[in-house]
C-alpha cells in the first residue's frame, strides 16, 4: 500500500494544470511624503501610539507619563536603560508565569507605514509568550528600520535564527490585541495586550 | 434541507434579517475604504491570482519543497488523504503525550474535518479561544461566516449566554464587559492546555514555515505556551517564497474587516526549545478539485470572507442557510466539489450579480463558477424536477418565435384579467414574496412596428 503522502503527491501530480509561470511581485507601490507621521498616525487609528525620539532617556520620559506604566508593578524590560524591570525572564520556571505581567518592553528591527505593524522575532526572548501575555507591549525600533510597505518589509527582513543555527519565531504586530466578535463592535484588549506603543529611535 | 427552505426560517424574522444584512454591509464598506486608500490594489490582485495560479500548477514540487525545508526546520509533517485521517493524526499525537486539554484557535479546516465531535468523544476537553468561535462553540453551532463565526448573535444573546457559563451580571451585554469577562475564562484555559492547535493562512515551500494572522492574540497564547503545537493546514494553503507574503498580507485583513493587516501575522519555522511543531497536510478532495479546469481556482481561495461580506443572498439569509462548514459565494462553488447531492441547492442561491468576483482578493471568478455549477448539476439530474421542467419549458418558449409570441400575448391577458388566486398560488413560488410589475397592454415588438410606421 503507498503511504497517504505518495497516494496525495500521486493525486496532486497528476492533477495539476500545466507549469504557468512564477510571477514578478513588481509594481508602483506607495510611497509616503511623511512617511513617520503616517506611520504614527496609523497606529493612532487602531488604538496604538507611536513616538519618534531621539534618545532612551526621552523614551523613559514618555512611560513615565503613561497611566499604564504608572500604575505597573511588573515590568519586563529587554531593552537596555529603558524601563525598570522587576521581572527578569531567566528567573522563570517556564512562561505561564508571565501571566499578569503588566508590562513588556522589547526591541523590532523593522516598522511598517502602511499597516503600523513592527517585525519582532523571539531570537533574542525567551520566552516568546512575553508579546502576548503582557497587559501593555512597549516596542523599540530603531528608525532607520521604518519602511513605506510590506513589499520592503520583506526586501530587508531575514528570516531570525538562534545562534545554535535553529529557526526563531517571527511576527509582525500592528497595535494590540482586539476584537469584533460581538456584533461587530471593535473591543480593544481581547486576549493579547490591551494598550501597545511603539519608539522609533533615531 | 435546501438553501431556500432554511432561508425562509431566516428572513422569517425580518428585523433581525435586516440587522444581519447591515453588519455585513458594514463590514463591506469599511473594506472599500481600505481598498481605494491603495492605488496599487488591483495589481496587487492580479499578482496575487497570478501566484496562486502558478501554485497550484507545481503543487507537487511545492509540497516536497515545503516538507523538505520544514523537517529541516525540525517540524513533523504528517499526511492526511482525508478528514479522518487528519481526525486521527491530531488524535495520536495528542493521547500519545496524555493530553487532556486542547486551545484551538480558528481553523475552517478543523470545522471541515469535524475535529472537535471526535476528539470530544475520546475525552479531550477542545476549547475554541476565538471570542466568536467560543461563543458558537457553547451554543453548539457552527460558525455562520469564515471570519466572523458569531456574526448572526446578537449582543443580549451573549450576554445571557455568559450570564449562564461564565456567571456575568444577568442583563448585561455591552460588548466590552463581555469581552474582559470572555478573557479571563480563555486566559485560565490557556494557562491549563497541554496542547495548542492552529489553522494556518499560508505555507511558504521556499523557507518551510507558515504563517497565521489573528487579531485577538489567541492562536499564539495557545501556540507559545502549551509545548505542543500542531498547525492543520490544505494542501492548497503554499506559497513558493517569503517575499509573496508581503502581497498576501496586504490583501488579506484589508478584503476581511477593512484593517490594514491583522494584529497578529505570526510566521512558524521551527519548535520551540523544548517544544515539538507539528503539521498535518490535509488532502479531503482538494486533489481531485485541483484536475477540474473549470473549479480548480477555488482552491485559490484565502479565506477572507469579502465574498459573503458582500454578497446580497448571504447577507440577507445567514451562513446557517448554506448548511456547509463555508458560507457564501465560495462555499456555493466547494459545497457542490465536496458533495454535490447534497449541496445542489446552493448555486441556485445566486443572482449572478458578480459582486463577490469583483471584491475576491485572489480574483476567482465565482460568479461564472456558480453558473457552470448549474450546469453541471442539471446534467447530473441533481436539480429538482419543477425546476429542470421549468427550465425545459423555458427552453422550448425561447427556441420558437411563434411560441414566444402566442406565449406573451396570453400573459397580458392573463395578467390583467385572471382573479389574482390563479396569478399567486403555490405553483408560482416566484410570487411569494413579490408582487408582479403590472402588465403592459402591448408587446414590445408591437411598439417597435408602431414606431417604425
Ligand atoms: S473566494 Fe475570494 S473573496 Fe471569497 S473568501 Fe475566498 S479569497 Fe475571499
Amino acid at each position: 500500500m503507498p503511504t497517504s503522502r505518495e497516494q496525495i503527491l500521486t493525486a496532486v501530480r497528476a492533477n495539476q494544470p500545466p507549469a504557468t509561470p512564477v510571477p514578478q511581485v513588481k509594481g508602483t507601490w506607495i510611497e509616503y511624503d511623511d512617511i513617520v507621521g503616517q506611520f504614527c498616525g496609523l497606529l493612532k487609528s487602531i488604538g496604538s501610539a507611536g513616538y519618534l525620539v531621539d534618545s532612551l532617556d526621552q523614551i523613559n520620559a514618555t512611560l513615565a507619563e503613561l497611566p499604564a506604566y504608572q500604575s505597573a508593578t511588573r515590568i519586563c524590560s529587554l531593552v537596555p536603560g529603558v524601563g525598570d524591570s522587576s521581572v527578569h525572564l531567566d528567573s522563570l520556571a517556564r512562561a505561564h508565569e508571565l501571566d499578569q505581567l503588566d508590562i513588556a518592553i522589547v526591541n523590532a528591527e523593522l516598522a511598517v507605514a502602511e499597516n503600523g505593524a513592527v517585525w519582532i522575532s523571539d531570537a533574542a526572548i525567551k520566552y516568546r509568550a512575553l508579546l502576548f501575555m503582557a497587559e501593555h507591549l512597549i516596542v523599540v525600533v530603531p528608525a532607520n528600520g521604518l519602511v513605506p510597505h510590506m513589499h520592503a518589509a520583506y526586501d530587508r527582513l531575514r528570516l531570525p535564527e538562534f545562534a545554535d543555527g535553529r529557526k526563531a519565531f517571527g511576527a509582525f504586530i500592528s497595535g494590540p490585541s482586539k476584537t469584533a466578535d460581538i456584533e461587530q463592535s471593535l473591543v480593544i484588549g481581547a486576549q493579547g495586550p490591551r494598550s501597545s506603543a511603539v519608539f522609533l529611535l533615531r | 434541507m435546501s438553501h431556500a427552505t432554511l432561508a425562509t426560517e431566516f428572513v422569517a424574522d425580518r428585523k433581525r434579517a435586516a440587522w444581519h444584512d447591515s453588519a455585513l454591509w458594514f463590514v463591506r464598506s469599511k473594506r472599500d475604504k481600505c481598498a481605494q486608500a491603495l492605488p496599487e490594489w488591483e495589481s496587487l490582485r492580479e499578482i496575487a491570482s497570478q501566484i496562486k495560479q502558478h501554485t497550484s500548477s507545481r503543487l507537487a514540487e511545492y509540497l516536497e519543497e515545503f516538507e523538505r525545508n520544514a523537517t529541516a526546520n525540525g517540524i513533523q509533517v504528517h499526511w492526511a488523504r482525508d478528514a479522518a485521517e487528519h481526525n486521527a493524526i491530531v488524535l495520536r499525537l495528542l493521547q500519545e503525550r496524555n493530553v487532556k486539554l486542547l486551545a484551538k484557535s480558528k481553523s475552517m479546516l478543523t470545522e471541515e474535518c469535524h475535529l472537535n465531535p471526535y476528539l470530544e468523544k475520546h475525552g479531550i476537553e477542545v476549547v475554541d479561544t476565538d471570542l466568536g468561535e467560543r461563543i458558537v462553540q457553547w451554543r453548539n453551532e457552527p460558525p455562520s461566516h469564515i471570519v466572523l463565526p458569531a456574526i448572526h448573535i446578537k449582543k443580549e444573546e451573549v450576554g445571557e449566554l455568559f450570564h449562564e457559563k461564565l456567571g456575568t451580571i444577568a442583563g448585561e451585554f455591552q460588548p466590552e464587559y463581555l469581552t474582559e469577562a470572555a478573557r479571563v475564562h480563555l486566559r485560565q484555559k490557556f494557562l491549563e492546555a497541554d496542547a495548542g492547535l492552529t489553522g494556518v493562512n499560508f505555507a511558504i515551500a521556499e523557507t518551510g514555515g507558515f504563517v497565521v494572522c489573528t487579531n485577538e492574540g489567541n492562536a499564539d497564547l495557545g501556540a507559545s505556551l502549551p509545548s505542543l503545537h500542531i498547525a492543520s493546514m490544505g494542501i492548497e494553503k503554499l506559497i513558493p517564497k517569503l517575499h509573496h507574503l508581503g502581497v498576501f498580507l496586504r490583501l488579506l485583513a484589508r478584503s476581511a474587516t477593512g484593517q490594514p493587516i491583522t494584529t497578529y501575522s505570526s510566521h512558524f519555522h521551527a519548535p520551540r526549545l523544548g517544544g515539538e511543531l507539528h503539521v498535518v497536510l490535509v488532502d479531503n478532495g482538494r486533489s481531485k478539485l485541483l484536475a477540474s479546469e473549470e473549479f480548480r481556482r477555488s482552491l485559490n481561495c484565502i479565506r477572507c470572507g469579502a465574498c459573503l461580506n458582500t454578497c446580497p443572498v448571504y447577507r440577507r439569509s445567514g451562513g446557517h442557510s448554506y448548511e456547509s462548514p463555508v458560507a457564501g459565494p465560495i462555499g456555493s462553488v466547494l459545497g457542490p466539489a465536496r458533495d454535490a447531492a447534497k449541496n445542489a441547492s446552493l448555486p441556485f442561491a445566486c443572482t449572478l450579480c458578480g459582486s463577490c468576483t469583483d471584491v475576491c482578493p485572489v480574483k476567482i471568478p465565482l460568479h461564472h463558477q456558480l453558473l457552470a455549477w448549474r450546469k453541471e448539476l442539471a446534467d447530473e439530474k441533481l436539480v429538482p424536477a419543477d425546476k429542470r421542467f421549468a427550465m425545459k419549458m423555458a427552453g422550448l418558449l425561447f427556441r420558437s418565435p411563434w411560441l414566444y409570441a402566442t406565449a406573451g400575448r396570453v400573459g397580458r391577458f392573463a395578467l390583467r384579467f385572471a382573479p389574482r388566486w390563479l396569478v399567486y398560488n403555490r405553483l408560482n413560488g416566484w410570487g411569494r414574496q413579490r408582487e408582479l410589475p403590472p402588465a403592459p397592454k402591448k408587446s414590445f415588438r408591437q411598439l417597435f412596428r408602431e414606431r417604425k410606421k
